[in-house]
């Protein structure tokens, strides 16, 4: 299974309800795949069901050559996700939530200080407590903790919300360079334009269908 | 798992250092429901005296319940309790991690009210060894079940209401055991106490196993 990701006919249910409702889609190893569509498609939950939050019902779902119906947990340490919440502790300071991050993920904590200071965290803010952030300094702590995790796979939701110009220009840099790194990135945005510049490919998703023409017939 | 328990505790502690949720809320309600008691069962301070193992575990208890909320409330802003998933940390060492830290919640709790039954009670700390022993069998059972439980009403939904009904039942040999150890210690005939030590211990060791063998379900549920 050379795909990082590889979903055939998934169904995931939330609360009952089927949030994918037969997802085909193929990801090769350093692609980057933005995934489109309306509110409710389905695209958030399509990320987490990749980072091994949510449970296929039924069908084939391999991320990263493990199978998410019997081993979620080895998949979990080796993506990152950023999705609408950033998972942060308010009462743990920028740099203490980051290096939580890190270590519970078995990461190098060497790459901490590097992450912080490439965000524009470093310094007073990295001492700052993460309950008293604005949106967009919570949504750089929450990227941090995956610049310095430095996943295989990195799955966005929405990366650019929140952010000022400053601050999308530092996340589409910190993509690129994860890409020419070799990691694969899955990324929903409705910032279409700039999305299409980070992703090799795009897929749609509508009424919890993934739609992936390109690799449809792939294994 | 020991590391990620370390870990899980370790951060657990410093976010109680840094709100100071159980130091200026839960410890106040605590040494409230000891002077209310006493309010209460006044003028017969004999009655009190005979009272106090009973009450003090009683407030231990409802301590217990609020310490583990707030360990629980503190996972699900921001969805924090998400980040520890996506670690992959072993659920058994979160489930140890986040127990050990109520844990020492407890203990510094228990100090706070031995002393305050001792002030407010009249009560004479007899037998220190065995009062000791039946605070740490009877405060890491506490802190399993209630880690377990609250991991039970998680995926239940309405964590908050729901905990009190599930744990306080469960939590009840606890009670029983913990007051009658402390009854014969503080009566000076500490050989008595020995079956209920034995009884706290046996929970202590049921609920640690069953949080280290379930917290993984439990925690995928909620």
């Amino acid at each position: 299974m050379d795909s990082p990701v590889h979903l055939r006919t998934v169904v995931a249910l939330l609360g009952g309800f089927p949030a994918l409702a037969g997802a085909d889609l193929s990801v090769s190893a350093g692609e980057a795949v933005l995934l489109r569509g309306p509110n409710g498609a389905g695209k958030s939950t399509l990320l987490r069901l990749c980072a091994g939050l949510v449970a296929p019902a039924r069908g084939d779902a391999f991320v990263l050559g493990y199978d998410l119906s019997t081993d979620r947990r080895s998949v979990r340490r080796r993506v990152g996700l950023l999705g609408h919440a950033g998972f942060l502790y308010d009462d743990l300071t920028v740099s203490e939530n980051v290096t939580f991050a890190v270590k519970a993920a078995a990461g190098d904590v060497g790459a901490i200080s590097g992450a912080l200071d490439r965000l524009g965290l470093s310094g007073r803010l990295a001492s700052t407590q993460a309950g008293v952030l604005s949106a967009g300094q919570r949504r750089r702590t929450a990227l941090a903790a995956l610049v310095a995790r430095a996943p295989e796979l990195w799955l966005l939701d929405e990366p650019h919300a929140g952010l000022d110009a400053e601050g999308r220009d530092v996340l589409d840099d910190v993509v690129a360079d994860a890409r020419s790194a070799g990691a694969t990135v899955l990324l929903a945005s409705h910032d279409s334009d700039r999305a299409r510049r980070l992703a090799s490919r795009e897929v749609f998703v509508a009424g919890g269908l993934v739609h992936d023409r390109e690799h449809a017939s792939a294994p | 798992m020991l590391h990620d328990a370390t870990l899980v505790a370790a951060k657990d502690l410093r976010i109680e250092r840094r709100s100071h949720v159980t130091s200026r809320q839960v410890a106040p309600f605590a040494l409230l429901v000891l002077v209310l008691f006493a309010f209460a069962l006044d003028p017969d301070r004999g009655v009190l005296d005979r009272a106090a193992p009973g009450l003090f575990w009683l407030a231990v208890v409802f301590s217990a319940v609020l310490a583990v909320q707030r360990s629980v409330a503190v996972e699900a802003t921001d969805r924090a309790g998400d980040a520890l998933r996506l670690a992959g940390l072993d659920p058994a060492g979160i489930f140890l991690g986040k127990a050990a830290a109520v844990a020492a919640q407890l203990f510094v709790l228990e100090a706070l009210l031995a002393f305050g039954i001792a002030v407010l009670y009249g009560t004479t700390l007899r037998a220190p060894l065995v009062l000791v022993a039946a605070a740490v069998l009877a405060t890491i059972g506490l802190a399993a079940a209630g880690t377990a439980y609250a991991a039970v009403a998680g995926g239940l939904g309405a964590r908050d209401t729901l905990l009190p009904l599930l744990l306080l039942p469960v939590v009840a040999p606890v009670l029983l055991g913990a007051t009658r150890a402390w009854e014969a210690s503080l009566q000076g005939v500490p050989g008595e106490a020995l079956p209920w030590l034995e009884l706290l211990a046996a929970f202590a060791v049921l609920y640690v196993a069953l949080g280290i063998a379930g917290y993984g379900v439990l925690q995928e549920e909620s």
